[in-house]
C-alpha cells in the first residue's frame, strides 16, 4: 500500500526511506526497511504497531530520549527497539552544511538514518536507535559537536523562536538571543524533569506570530512596540499609485483589481484609527492595537515603532485535558534586553507557584483556571489591568476578601436580634 | 578520548545547550542582522529581503516531508554547498530555505531544485509556500513512530498535499491557509488554531487488559487521569485488581492510555479523522481563534485517505471562491455565518458538532439573528 504514496507531486517520504535503505550508511542496517514494514502493516491493519514508551535515557538526564518499541519485534527485528532522540535545534534553524553533515554522520554511526526536520516543538529528531547506542551517541555529540539534547517529559521543553531580526523587518526584539539565553539559563529544568507537566516557551518577534506562541506555549513572548508606526508618505503614495506591489506580492496569483488603500487598509483597520485623504496617510497611534495588517499590506511604507519590546502571555495548551487554551495577556509591555532579569524573575514566580500547587499533569493554563486569574496575579505580583480581559465579568459572584470589607466579617448575632425580631 | 563503556561518567559533558545560532548565519544575514527594511515575494516561493545597508538576500523556499532521511539531508547540503556557500535554514513549517546574496544566483538554484526528483517521480524540492497560498502541513508521527495515534500522519499529509499541490506553488487564495495535522488529541502538532486541521480521534472506549493492568500501571493514576471520572476500580473474576470504564461517560481523549499501557483504545474502524476549521494564530485584523469541528468523523482510508482529501479540497475550494481578499477561513465563516458555511460547503450539520464539554454554553447562539 505504501507504494501508492510514491506517486503524486509532493515529496514522497516512502521514496526517501527507500533511498536511505538502499544507499545509506546507517549502522542499523535493517532499520529503514523494517520501518517501512511496520508502516505497511499499520496501513493494512489501520492501527499503530508501536508500543507504549519505555524508560530509556542517558545518565543524569530525565529527558531528551523517548523509548519506543515495536509490537511485532519478531517480524521487524530491525526496529524492535527504536528510540527517539531529541536534539536541541539552533535558534530559528539556520545551519551550516558542515554541522548538518556532522549530525548525519553521527546519526548514521549510531542509528537508523531517519529523522524529523523538525519535531513539533522544534527539535531535530533522530528517529530510531537501540539502547546501547544512546551513551556513545551522547558522548560523541557533546564532545565532538558541542551539541546537547532537547527536552521531553515533565520538564522545560526545548524553547523555540521565529527567525526574527535575522531576516525579518517586523521583529520587535531579538527573538533568537532571548531564546538562546533562556535555553542556557534553564538547562537544569530542561534536562531534569521536576515540573508537574511540560512547560513551553516560544518567542514570536511580532503579532503575526510565526511560531504560534499564543497557541502553543505556556509562556508566549510576542514582540510589540509602544510608540508610533513609522510612515514613509512617499512610499504610501507609490503603493496607491501602483508603483509598488502591495502585500509584498503575497496576493499576486489572482487579479484582485487595482490596489484600493481605503478598502484594503483604512476600512479593515480593526480600531478604525487610520485615515487617508488622497494625499496623506494618518494613524492615530494611541488607538492602534498593532494587529500588523497595514504593515503587512504596505511593508515598504510602514515600519514598526522604535520603542520596542514584547507582550508576555501565559497558559496556552492543546486540548488535553480541560480543552484547548490560548495564552492570556499578562504583561502588556516588557523591554526585552539582556540579561532579561525582569522576564527571569517573572518565570521563577510562575514556576514556584505551579510546582507548589499544580497537580500531576496539570498545565499552567489549567492551574490558572482552577485557582483563578486573580490568584495568578497575586502570585506574580501584578496589578489587575483591563487589558488582561476581553470584558468584565457578567456575574456578580465576587470572592470578596474580609480585609476589603469595612468592619470585617465578624458580627454579633445577639446585637442583631436586639433590633430584628425572630 | 572515545567513549569508555566501563566508565560512562568519565569526562562527561552535560548542559551544553544548543549550538549558538550566530555560528550558522550566512555572511549576508550576519551583516544585516536587525537591519532589514522590507521584503517582496518575487514569485511563489522566492523572497527578496532588502537591508538598510543596501544588501539583498534572496530566499528560495521548498517543501519537505518532515520525515526525511540522512540521504535527503545530504542532498540538501549538496545543494547549499553548490549555490549558497554552505548555509541553509529550516522553517517552523518543515520547509527548507536556500538563501543567495545576488539575484543572478536565483535562477540556477531554482532550476537545480526543480530538476531533482525521487525515483518514482515525486518532486524532491517543490518551490512555494509563500503568501496567500497553502504552505507545508505541520504534522505529527502517526503510525510511523507513535503509540497513541488514531490516524497516520505522513501518509495523510502526502495524500492531501498531492491534492492541493497547486496551492502550494501559487498565491491565489484570499489569505494564507494553514493546514495542520495531529494524529490524536494530545496534539503534539497543536492544530487547535489552524485554518484547516486534520485530527485523529478515537470512538471506542479503552479495553482493559485485566490480567496485566495491575502489574503495568499505577491504578490510581489511571483513575485520576480521566477528566470525566469514567474510570473506577474493579476486580476480575479471579480476584485481580483491575479497572472498569463507564463507556457512556467516555469522550475518547485517550488520557488514560497515556497513563496506563493496559488500556489501549485505537481501533481499525473506531479511530479516524475529524476536520476542524477556522482557527488562526496571527493577530492580523481579527484576534487569534480556535479551530471548530465541522466534520466529526471520517474513516481511516489508507493509503490515500480519499474522504479526508476530498473534504479538505472541498472546504478550500468553497472558501477560495467565496471569501473576500484578506479574509482568513475563520473570518469568512464568521461573516457569512456558520449556517451558511454548512450550506455552501454541503457538509452535513449533525449533533456531534454542538459543544457539550466544559465551556459549551459559550458557543451556543443567544440571539434571534440567524439566516434562512
Amino acid at each position: 500500500m505504501l507504494d501508492e504514496l510514491e506517486k503524486g507531486p509532493w515529496p514522497s517520504f516512502v521514496s526517501d526511506i527507500k533511498q536511505q535503505a538502499e544507499k545509506g550508511k546507517h549502522v542499523l542496517k535493517e532499520a529503514p526497511n523494517d520501518f517501512l514494514g511496520v508502516m505497511e502493516l499499520s496501513f493494512q491493519d489501520r492501527v499503530t504497531h508501536w508500543k507504549h514508551g519505555g524508560i530509556v535515557g542517558v545518565f543524569g538526564y530525565g529527558g531528551g530520549i523517548i523509548g519506543r518499541y515495536c509490537d511485532q519485534p519478531q517480524k521487524f527485528p530491525g526496529v524492535a527497539h527504536f528510540h527517539t532522540i531529541r536534539v536541541n535545534q539552533p535558534a530559528s534553524k539556520f545551519y551550516t552544511t558542515k554541522f548538518l553533515t556532522d549530525l548525519c554522520d553521527l546519526w548514521e554511526k549510531h542509528g537508523s538514518g531517519m529523522t524529523n526536520m523538525h519535531g513539533s516543538t522544534g527539535d531535530i529528531i533522530f528517529l530510531g536507535t537501540t539502547t546501547d547506542h544512546l551513551e556513545p551517541l551522547f558522548f560523541e555529540m557533546t564532545h565532538e559537536l558541542n551539541q546537547d539534547l532537547g527536552g521531553s517529559g515533565s520538564n522545560l521543553r526545548t524553547p523555540e523562536c521565529c527567525l526574527g531580526k535575522a531576516r525579518c523587518q517586523f521583529a520587535c526584539y531579538d527573538t533568537q538571543e532571548t531564546c538562546y539565553q533562556m535555553t542556557m539559563e534553564y538547562q537544569d529544568e530542561l534536562h531534569r524533569p521536576a515540573f508537574p507537566y511540560k512547560f513551553k516557551f516560544k518567542f514570536d518577534g511580532c503579532p503575526n506570530g510565526c511560531v504560534a506562541s499564543i497557541a502553543r506555549s505556556d509562556m508566549s513572548v510576542i514582540g510589540t512596540w509602544r510608540d508610533d508606526i513609522r510612515i514613509d508618505e512617499a512610499a504610501v503614495k507609490a503603493y496607491v499609485g501602483g508603483e509598488i506591489t502591495p502585500n509584498a506580492g503575497a496576493h499576486s496569483g489572482r487579479d484582485w483589481g487595482k490596489f484600493d488603500i481605503v478598502k484594503e487598509v483604512i476600512d479593515l483597520c480593526p480600531t478604525d484609527c487610520m485615515a487617508w485623504d488622497g494625499k496623506k496617510l494618518e494613524i492615530n497611534n494611541k488607538e492602534c492595537t498593532r494587529c500588523m495588517h497595514c504593515l503587512n499590506v504596505m511593508p515598504r511604507a510602514l515600519r514598526v515603532g522604535l520603542d520596542q519590546g514584547a507582550s508576555v502571555l501565559f497558559g496556552a495548551k492543546a486540548p488535553i485535558l480541560e480543552g484547548a487554551q490560548m495564552s492570556t495577556l499578562t504583561v502588556p509591555f516588557m523591554k526585552m534586553e539582556p540579561p532579561y532579569e525582569e522576564l527571569k524573575e517573572l518565570i521563577l514566580k510562575v514556576w514556584d507557584w505551579w510546582m507548589e500547587e499544580g497537580k500531576n499533569r496539570e498545565r499552567l493554563g489549567e492551574l490558572i483556571q482552577r485557582k483563578s486569574w486573580q490568584e495568578f496575579l497575586r502570585v506574580i505580583e501584578l496589578d489587575p489591568d483591563p487589558r488582561m480581559i476581553d470584558e468584565p465579568r457578567s456575574n456578580p459572584y465576587i470572592f470578596w476578601k474580609e480585609e476589603e470589607v469595612e468592619g470585617g466579617w465578624t458580627r454579633d448575632i445577639d446585637a442583631y436580634r436586639k433590633k430584628h425580631q425572630r | 578520548m572515545p567513549y569508555d563503556p566501563s566508565n560512562p561518567l568519565k569526562d562527561r559533558l552535560t548542559d551544553l545547550g544548543p549550538r549558538y545560532y550566530k555560528d550558522f548565519f550566512p555572511p549576508v544575514i550576519e551583516k544585516n542582522y536587525g537591519k532589514w527594511l522590507y521584503h517582496e515575494i518575487l514569485e511563489p516561493g522566492v523572497l527578496k529581503h532588502v537591508s538598510e545597508t543596501g544588501d539583498e538576500v534572496y530566499t528560495v523556499r521548498v517543501g519537505a516531508a518532515r520525515l526525511i532521511s540522512v540521504e535527503h539531508i545530504r542532498e540538501i547540503c549538496e545543494i547549499a554547498d553548490k549555490h549558497c556557500d554552505g548555509y541553509l535554514r529550516f522553517t517552523t513549517r518543515n520547509n527548507v530555505e536556500f538563501m543567495v546574496d545576488k539575484k543572478e544566483k536565483v535562477k540556477p538554484l531554482t532550476d537545480d531544485l526543480k530538476s531533482r526528483k525521487f525515483d518514482k517521480g515525486s518532486n524532491k524540492f517543490p518551490i512555494g509556500g509563500t503568501g496567500a497560498g497553502v504552505t507545508n502541513i505541520v504534522h505529527t508521527q502517526g503510525w510511523a513512530h507513535c503509540h497513541t495515534p488514531a490516524i497516520d500522519a505522513s501518509g495523510v499529509v502526502k495524500a492531501v498535499m498531492d491534492a492541493i499541490y497547486d496551492e502550494f506553488g501559487n498565491m491565489r487564495l484570499p489569505a494564507p491557509v494553514r493546514v495542520s495535522l495531529a494524529c490524536c488529541l494530545n496534539m503534539c502538532g497543536a492544530v487547535h488554531c489552524s485554518d484547516i486541521a486534520i485530527l485523529g480521534i478515537h470512538r471506542k472506549p479503552p479495553m482493559i487488559d485485566s490480567e496485566w493492568i495491575d502489574k503495568l500501571c499505577e491504578l490510581p493514576l489511571a483513575i485520576a487521569a480521566c477528566p470525566t471520572a469514567a474510570i473506577k476500580p474493579a476486580k476480575t473474576a479471579s480476584g485481580l485488581k483491575s479497572l472498569e470504564v463507564n463507556a457512556e461517560r467516555c469522550m475518547f481523549c485517550g488520557n488514560c492510555y497515556t497513563m496506563c499501557a493496559a488500556m489501549p483504545l485505537a481501533d481499525d474502524v473506531g479511530s479516524g479523522v475529524a476536520i476542524l476549521v477556522g482557527g488562526k494564530i496571527s493577530n492580523r485584523i481579527s484576534k487569534p481563534k480556535f479551530s471548530k469541528v465541522v466534520i466529526p468523523f471520517m474513516p481511516n482510508e489508507p493509503p490515500r485517505w480519499t474522504s479526508t482529501v476530498d473534504a479538505v479540497k472541498n472546504i478550500l475550494d468553497v472558501y477560495a471562491k467565496d471569501a473576500r481578499k484578506y479574509e482568513r477561513l475563520g473570518d469568512w465563516a464568521e461573516r457569512i455565518g456558520w449556517e451558511r458555511f454548512f450550506g455552501k460547503t454541503g457538509i452535513p450539520f449533525t449533533h456531534h458538532l454542538i459543544d457539550d464539554y466544559r465551556f459549551a454554553y459559550t458557543t451556543w447562539r443567544q440571539s434571534t439573528q440567524f439566516k434562512y
